[in-house]
């Protein structure tokens, strides 16, 4: 499988890291990931699908809260600390603002029937955003060094631990991570050394 | 609900958000049964209310769910005050909270993500990490898909919530299959469910 390599594109300033941030995080209804997804790769096309995967994976994997890590990373990336704080708090500045005043105006959680009601339509959307994200990306899986079909064994296997078998989320990311890593890494040492042999022989004698 | 809270609480109170900070992987929210235990059942701070309601209306404002974190910060500073009532000194405690509760939850996990995320960045040829990024990527897919399940149709009774599937199936279908802006559809959501007829 051959993709064209998209071009590119990148913020030109951590004013816009903030302002792409606090816009994403403003869209961002019960979860943000789908929108940074959307946003940042379909729109803004700063990164591809696979490299937002990648990222994702970092993310997921260090403690904390995935999207503010993701957004530090993201930050980072581009202009260093000051890059990760500008995105970091454009993730929360604003919604933190939003979030305090409705704690004010409201006390508790408005408890008429009509704001559950469409509290639970809008949970449903944004489950069904996730599921979709989770889908878009997968089709990544081709192009790991895994191979199509070892990966797409692992995606399956991770849905059956964590959404049928419920378990933690923990055990599923360090066990089959450390397997699906292993075989990872022994794929990438066979290519190594078949890259290696190639241009040993192939290439200019000297 | 009045508390009072000495310098040394305050300190307490930071320094078991920054612990948990480590702890939540996958996401400050798999920590949340923790700061119940400590929060409402161990010091008394927060009711078992307040604590559900700060992480309901989290997930229902727009953002990242972290923010549950700060509205028990700003809850256990206002409960520390006398009430919202009490004016600008019950405020000036509930930004605190916040202040502490957030620097407590991210600081530790940022710094870590950071400093790892830049050490990965240097050495990113080295095999071993392109075999753990690589090799997360399958897992991290299909956990993004289970999250999403869980959510919904996993937590739902089809013979009583059919209709809550039956969302989430067409949402799912328009995202993979437009592009339209995902706004649009959270919006839709929330208009059916306020008819009731969900």
């Amino acid at each position: 499988m051959s993709s064209v390599i998209p071009e590119l594109s990148q913020p030109k300033s951590k004013t816009e890291l903030f302002v792409v941030f606090t816009l994403l995080a403003l869209q961002g209804f019960g979860g943000v990931l789908a929108v940074v997804q959307q946003e940042l790769v379909d729109r803004r096309k700063w990164m591809t699908k696979a490299q937002f995967v990648e990222e994702w994976s970092v993310a997921q994997v260090m403690p904390g809260p995935n999207v503010a890590n993701l957004c530090l990373m993201i930050g980072g990336k581009y202009f260093g600390l000051p890059g990760a704080m500008a995105a970091l708090l454009g993730l929360l500045f604003a919604p933190l603002m939003i979030v305090l005043a409705l704690a004010i105006l409201f006390g508790g959680v408005a408890d008429s029937p009509t704001a559950q009601g469409a509290l639970k339509g809008m949970g449903a959307v944004s489950a069904g955003l996730i599921i979709a994200t989770g889908l878009k990306l997968s089709t990544t899986l081709p192009q790991n060094p895994m191979g199509m079909r070892t990966a797409i064994f692992f995606a399956v296997v991770a849905f059956v631990f964590v959404g049928i078998f419920r378990f933690p989320l923990i055990w599923a990311l360090l066990g089959l991570g450390v397997v699906s890593c292993y075989i990872t890494y022994r794929a990438l040492k066979q290519l190594q050394t078949k890259f290696d042999d190639k241009s040993s022989s192939e290439g200019p004698r000297s | 609900m009045s508390i009072s809270l000495s310098p040394q609480d305050w300190l307490d109170f930071f320094v078991h958000f920054a612990s948990l900070s480590l702890l939540g992987i996958g996401g400050a929210i798999t920590t949340a049964p923790d700061m119940h235990r400590y929060l409402v059942d161990e010091r008394n701070w927060l009711t078992d209310a307040t604590f559900s309601s700060s992480i309901a209306l989290a997930q229902s404002a727009p953002g990242p769910n972290v923010l549950f974190v700060a509205l028990m910060g700003w809850q256990v500073g206002i409960n520390a005050g006398g009430g919202f009532s009490a004016g600008p000194s019950a405020w000036g405690l509930g930004l605190m909270g916040v202040t502490l509760s957030m620097l407590g939850i991210l600081l530790p996990s940022s710094v870590l993500t950071y400093k790892a995320t830049k050490w990965a960045h240097q050495n990113r040829n080295l095999t071993s990490v392109r075999a753990f990024k690589s090799g997360m990527a399958p897992i991290v897919i299909g956990l993004l898909v289970s999250t999403g399940w869980l959510l919904s149709v996993a937590q739902n009774d089809y013979a009583k919530n059919w209709k809550l599937w039956l969302v989430t199936i067409v949402a799912t279908l328009v995202v993979t299959r437009t592009s339209i802006h995902l706004l649009w559809l959270i919006a839709a959501g929330g208009l059916v469910g306020a008819t009731g007829i969900l």
